[in-house]
């Protein structure tokens, strides 16, 4: 029982990670320039099909996931100068349509390049199989590898957002935008950079989830709703927010999947408990959200106070 | 059924559909098959309605049933018992609701003689009321859900794969021979999923650890893994298609619990779309199915040498189910001599199964099930190097399904 609390809280940290490194983009770009961006999966999906293209052409992990890193980066930068700068100004509903439409296009071009069938990424060589962390307890060493960069990333946007010239910036921009800007800071750099970065990290996500999901047309969408209930709960604009919200989510998830079909079974026939149970743990996350909202409009971690 | 003149152009158009039901792009398909042919009595041509998922990570089998079904009608001259067919392809992305859109066009604008292709059961059973109550043949080529074996048989449904107990059944009594006695059972949340593990449990009478139902396409498996580690069965029987096998079989691989578990599944986690995507995980499996590219029979060997030849890899179970639909349909039309609008007739034919099958020769229960045999196999290198399945023995044999006889037809 307790190996299997310990794995279980080790899924739920790794997908709690990947999520945070979606949600940190997002709730940036929501929070800092009040765009609602539907397109930020498709990034993540562009950052998968990347490092998919680049494997297969070259073999190197390392390398894919520093080209998909760098190019996904560079088509954030460009989409945000080409279209997403000029909705800014605009209301959230045409935002919404806007970049719906990105997704839908985002769509449509790659399965016209990749195809409609999902491009098979394997492990590295080296973290395919698993590792001893406990005697007798094995854990798959890609999922260890997920949480390390997971955490890293996490400490890194720390200290970037909460040590640095840039990163006070941000924090700025977050909290009053009109106000940053009368204090003489670029806000149209900053905006820029700040997209660049989010799409680099959800090409980071997109590389460590692509051997673990699978990489396809349309994978950006699902995560997309989770990144979103995960910066509604931590607070929209808050980056220790998203970090607490995607751990939330992830272990939620988690917990909802591995315990609540065997707490069911316990009261209730194997019938109905197997009926019931799959449909609850898939309900779990959004309770959470639904309970957050209730006690806490604003999220955890409201960046505007 | 819609004559014109005595003579006119004829062509088969193959068309996917890529998007929603109505972006569908007509393609031209290879083989396009312009033919002059004088008008007959009766229909002048067979329209097909074929729907089936060609999308998402289920998408292999679709593409397969599809390839099979393409193969069959390539080898017959683009013809259908003797006449030209029209075979209309559209994906339904794995979607009930789409698939409800798609079959609604095929029987009220198209005016299909048959609707084939299909992969899943929640698909199926979505599309089923519209095609029965628009009197038009549902061939299935892969779902086939309890509910419409037992009381709520359709004269208007016929399969030409399996009942899904089927299948599981012949897994479970496979898995009570080798004397496993604690089993962990993993199947998807949806009907053909809940039928899987009742056909196991029909013949597996032993201790079951734990039963999980994960969503329908789940990718990601931790949560599963971890309370396989936990539960410590001595075999995990479980029921994943497409990429959802896929994935469960690397990530349970990449979780070092090859050397305690042993895996049990069917030929839905274990066939030619999984195998090579898989790689070395996958030796060593034991599975079940009705068909095997090794069945020795000369409708089989022909089969897969045509395929090979054709698209360049081993077909699998999808694609064999594929071309026989295609046969099927065939000899019901020739067996009417191209009378389509005598669905008496065209009921009969397809009843009384006269086309040779690529699984040998099989009976058609009255609910329009198979009765066939059932093979355990496992995946092996074989001569070429090659990792595949062989064929090790007959695991049920002239297999009725266990709803038949709850069915009113006769």
């Amino acid at each position: 029982m307790a190996t299997l609390i310990l794995e279980q809280t080790l899924n739920g940290l790794q997908f709690g990670l990947m999520l945070f490194l979606l949600a940190a983009g997002l709730t940036l770009v929501f929070g800092i320039m009040d765009l609602i961006n539907l397109a930020h999966g498709s990034l993540y999906m562009i950052g998968a099909y990347l490092v998919a293209a680049v494997v297969r052409a070259t073999g190197s992990f390392a390398l894919a996931v520093l080209v998909a890193i760098l190019g996904t980066a560079a088509i954030g930068i460009l989409l945000e100068v080409t279209v997403l700068r000029r909705l800014y100004t605009r209301d959230h509903l045409s935002q919404v349509l806007a970049t719906f439409a990105l997704l839908l296009i985002c769509n449509e071009v790659v399965r016209l390049v990749f195809g409609s069938q999902p491009v098979m990424l394997s492990m590295p060589n080296g973290l395919a199989g698993p590792v001893q962390l406990l005697p007798g307890f094995y854990y798959p060493a890609f999922r260890l590898a997920v949480i390390g960069v997971g955490l890293a990333v996490a400490v890194l946007l720390y200290l970037l957002v909460g040590r640095t010239r840039a990163g006070m910036w941000v924090r700025a921009g977050a909290s009053n935008r009109e106000m940053a800007a009368a204090m003489g800071i670029d806000v149209k750099l900053l905006f820029t950079a700040v997209f660049g970065v989010g799409a680099a990290l959800c090409a980071v996500a997109g590389a460590m989830l692509g051997p673990i999901l699978a990489v396809q047309v349309g994978m950006g969408e699902s995560i997309l709703i989770l990144a979103f209930v995960v910066i509604v709960i931590g607070g929209i604009g808050s980056i220790r927010g998203a970090l607490v919200g995607a751990l939330l989510v992830g272990m939620v998830d988690t917990v909802g999947r591995a315990f609540v079909p065997t707490l069911l079974r316990s009261f209730l026939s194997p019938a109905v408990a197997s009926g019931v149970g799959p449909a609850l743990a898939s309900i779990a996350i959004y309770v959470l959200m639904a309970a957050v909202l209730f006690w806490r409009p604003q999220g955890l971690f409201p960046a505007r106070a | 059924m819609r004559r014109v003149g005595p003579c006119r152009l004829r062509y088969t158009v193959l068309i996917t559909g890529t998007g929603e039901e109505t972006m569908h792009r007509a393609i031209l398909a290879a083989g396009l098959a312009l033919a002059l042919a004088a008008s007959a009595e009766g229909a002048d041509q067979v329209k097909v309605g074929f729907i089936s998922t060609l999308s998402g990570p289920a998408a292999a089998i679709g593409i397969d049933i599809r390839d099979g079904f393409n193969l069959a009608l390539k080898l017959s001259g683009g013809k259908l018992g003797g006449l030209p067919a029209e075979v209309i392809v559209t994906d339904d992305q794995q979607n009930p609701d789409t698939g409800r859109q798609i079959v609604d066009k095929y029987v009220k604008r198209d005016h299909v003689d048959f609707v084939t292709g299909i992969v899943f059961s929640n698909v199926l059973l979505a599309v089923a009321p519209v095609v029965f109550d628009s009197k038009t043949f549902l061939i299935s080529t892969n779902a086939g859900p309890s509910l419409l074996a037992g009381e709520k048989c359709s004269p208007w449904f016929f399969s030409v794969a399996w009942q899904n107990d089927g299948t599981p059944e012949s897994a479970g009594k496979y898995t009570a021979d080798k004397g496993f006695k604690k089993i962990f059972l993993l199947s998807p949340n949806y009907p053909a999923g809940k039928d899987m593990v009742a056909g196991f449990k029909r013949y597996y009478k032993g201790v079951i650890a734990d039963e999980v139902y994960p969503r329908l396409g789940q990718l990601d498996y931790s949560a599963e893994l971890a309370q396989i580690r936990a539960a410590a069965p001595d075999a995990v029987f479980f029921f994943l298609p497409g990429g959802m096998g896929i994935n469960f079989i690397k990530q349970f691989s990449a979780a070092g619990l090859g050397k305690q578990v042993t895996l049990i599944t069917t030929a839905f986690s274990a066939d030619e779309d999984i195998i090579p995507a898989v790689g070395e995980p996958m030796l060593g499996i034991y599975n079940t199915g009705f068909w095997n590219h090794d069945l020795d029979n000369p409708e089989s060997r022909a089969f897969v040498a045509a395929f090979e030849k054709e698209y360049g890899r081993l077909p699998t179970g999808y694609a064999a189910q594929g071309y026989d639909a295609a046969r099927a349909i065939d000899a019901a039309a020739r067996e009417v001599k191209g009378k389509l609008d005598d669905s008496e007739a065209v009921r009969k034919a397809l009843r009384a199964n006269t086309f040779r099958s690529v699984r040998g020769p099989f009976k058609m229960n009255r609910n329009g099930f198979p009765i066939q045999n059932y093979y355990l196999r496992v995946v092996e290198r074989d001569a070429k190097g090659r990792i595949t399945n062989r064929t090790l023995s007959t695991v049920l044999k002239d297999h009725p399904d266990a709803y038949a006889e709850q069915c009113p037809l006769k």
